[in-house]
């Protein structure tokens, strides 16, 4: 009867959760979308508490109120521009969780079959640890140890305690392609032989899994992340799975198979949208340390572009009657969100209309940029994904690129032997003019050349862009008035 | 092939088909508030931290129990704090100079 009531609150949980995710499928619905979530997961954890294997508490309180408190601070204090590394060290303790949980659950199996295996022998072991009790255990510690390490390393390589630049030698897929085989050698063997199967198998999995993660990340480039950040996501999802498989919870099992597809859905849009498949982030080790692409800057040094001052944008901006933003990283590096929304104003102020043009990569993560945009109070309605706002540009008088370099790059769709070729990018050379912020004529992150710097309708305006926005505020507000 | 195994696949394979229906509704504009969002959610790994933390069967097991809970609750309290946060930003105002500049 216990169980029974608990597996009924865990259903209306997961309904709840089920509606929490619809509600994000509009601002005006999210707030209340989360609402659902929090109930929903306020009941999941009450129920649990009457479970009944439940014998004491402390351990319990003490991680409960240390967790919320750990995490009340971060999600207060932290500012949005730091969203991709609080997201990258969530999905490192969602990874940590599982496979803590998969490590502490064998150990009790494993002990409960030994302790049994002296008086009834096999019959009683048997009941401890089955066959899809090993395999998923198995899975969710490799996955939650391989998300662990990966996340912190997205994370280190977010934060730049770790060069952005992919690290690569030679063998390195072929390697980490022998490890994995031999994770899923070692986990085949203790699905047949369960409590037979030496113990140091499962550990030896778990010490891969932590490894993996760590050589698995380490060759990806810093441009990748939003594509790794999305897998990481899933990983950390199907995780929660392999734990509801292992301990026949049906309400992990949906929760995981939520975040695992919301993650794979997630990565399949980010790929898309660099025109790159999956195994090429993984295994491509894309951007700055290839040979070609670092060469490309040093022969095309010498040509010429058109650095202009603050005072020449100014005078292009005043005259524009329609203005697009394109911002890109640099914008969230240089946390200039609200220097972009003093310009716009002071724009709008004058007559002339202001849009935002947000490539589904720009940034580290997906919707980044919305996130940053919306920080500094821009109505969300002036925000236009790539396929919405790609025909404007044609028809419009100023661009204004903040700190973004490969999407507006017009080599990805003309020069084939460009390395981003095939991606879809804004068609911001077909403005009047473009002005692009940025902080030196240095490459990106992928290391490629743009095209677009040294157009003859482009003005190149260097140095920090929060800085150059500021001036060019003050600019544009003295003017005519 | 167990029971509980197909019984298993059965709610896998539906959650994610409904995952997928779901989540393809986001607009991009909230593709963040959504990761942050369903990592609260996956932090439903706290129910399966509890067990641990509380059975009681010696203390390797209740510490990495404890750790297990402390991650977990980390996850789904900022997870859910942070995506109301973000969308509490996200505002669809007229601006009010927009309004000035048409007078």
């Amino acid at each position: 009867m216990r169980e029974s009531l608990i597996n009924l609150a865990y259903l209306v949980a997961s309904v709840l959760f089920i509606l929490c995710l619809r509600g994000l499928s509009s601002p005006e619905q999210g707030r209340r979308g989360i609402l659902l979530g929090e109930l929903g997961m306020l009941i999941a954890v009450v129920a649990t508490l009457f479970k009944a294997e439940i014998v004491s508490f402390e351990w319990i309180i003490a991680g409960a109120i240390l967790g919320s408190l750990i995490g009340t601070a971060i999600s207060l204090k932290i500012p949005m521009t730091q969203m991709p590394e609080r997201i990258a060290l969530s999905h490192a303790f969602g990874g940590l969780a599982t496979s803590l949980v998969g490590i502490a659950e064998f150990h009790r199996m494993r002990d409960m079959a030994d302790a049994a295996a002296t008086v009834v022998a096999v019959a009683a072991s048997e009941h401890a640890l089955n066959r899809l009790t090993m395999g998923s255990l198995g899975f969710e510690v490799f996955l939650g140890s391989l998300t662990f390490t990966g996340s912190l390393m997205a994370f280190g390589k977010l934060q730049g305690f770790i060069t952005g630049a992919p690290v690569t030698w030679k063998g390195q897929n072929v390697m980490n392609f022998a490890a994995f085989a031999g994770v899923i050698g070692l986990l085949v063997y203790q699905v047949i032989f369960l409590t037979a199967a030496p113990q140091w198998m499962f550990f030896t999995m778990c010490a891969v899994g932590f490894s993996l993660g760590v050589l698995a990340v380490l060759p990806i480039g810093g441009a990748d992340m939003p594509v790794v950040i999305s897998l990481l996501n899933s990983y950390a999802g199907l995780a929660a799975c392999a734990t509801g498989f292992a301990l026949r919870s049906n309400i992990l099992i949906i929760s995981g198979a939520l975040d695992g597809s919301s993650g794979l859905l997630l990565s399949i849009l980010m790929s898309k949208a660099m025109n790159r498949s999956f195994a090429n982030v993984l295994f491509g080790a894309f951007g700055t340390g290839g040979g070609a692409a670092a060469a490309l800057p040093v022969g095309q040094a010498a040509k010429g572009y058109n650095e202009a001052t603050v005072e020449d944008a100014a005078a292009v901006l005043t005259a524009s009657q329609s203005v697009i933003v394109v911002p890109g990283y640099g914008m969230a590096v240089s946390q200039a969100q609200h220097a972009v929304r003093d310009l716009a104003t002071a724009l709008e102020k004058r007559g002339t209309e202001v849009k935002y043009a947000i490539h589904p990569v720009a940034g580290r993560m997906p919707g980044h940029m919305n996130v940053l945009l919306a920080e500094a109070n821009i109505s969300y309605d002036a925000l236009f994904d790539l396929e919405m706002i790609n025909d404007d540009f044609a028809r419009t008088d100023a661009v204004i690129v903040v700190g973004a370099n490969d999407v507006v790059n017009p080599g990805a769709k003309t020069d084939a032997a460009s390395p981003i070729f095939g991606m879809p990018v804004f068609n911001v050379e077909q403005a009047r003019s473009v002005i692009v912020l940025k902080r030196s004529m240095n490459t990106g992150f992928s290391g490629v050349d743009n095209e677009l710097f040294y157009m003859p309708n482009t003005m190149m305006v260097l140095g920090d862009a929060k800085k150059t926005l500021i001036s060019l505020f003050g600019a544009v507000k003295g003017d005519g008035h | 092939m167990s029971q509980d195994l197909v019984f298993g696949l059965y709610i896998f394979a539906l959650a994610t088909f409904v995952g997928y229906q779901v989540i393809s509704r986001v607009p991009p504009l909230l593709h963040t508030p959504l990761m942050s969002g369903t990592n609260a959610i996956s932090g439903i790994s706290l129910v399966a931290s509890l067990v641990v933390a509380g059975e009681h069967h010696d203390r390797f097991a209740a510490v990495l129990g404890f750790i297990a809970v402390t991650a977990a609750s980390i996850n789904v309290v900022g997870g859910f704090m942070i995506t109301d946060r973000m969308l509490r930003m996200f505002n669809k105002k007229k601006a009010p100079a927009l309004a000035k500049a048409g007078s």
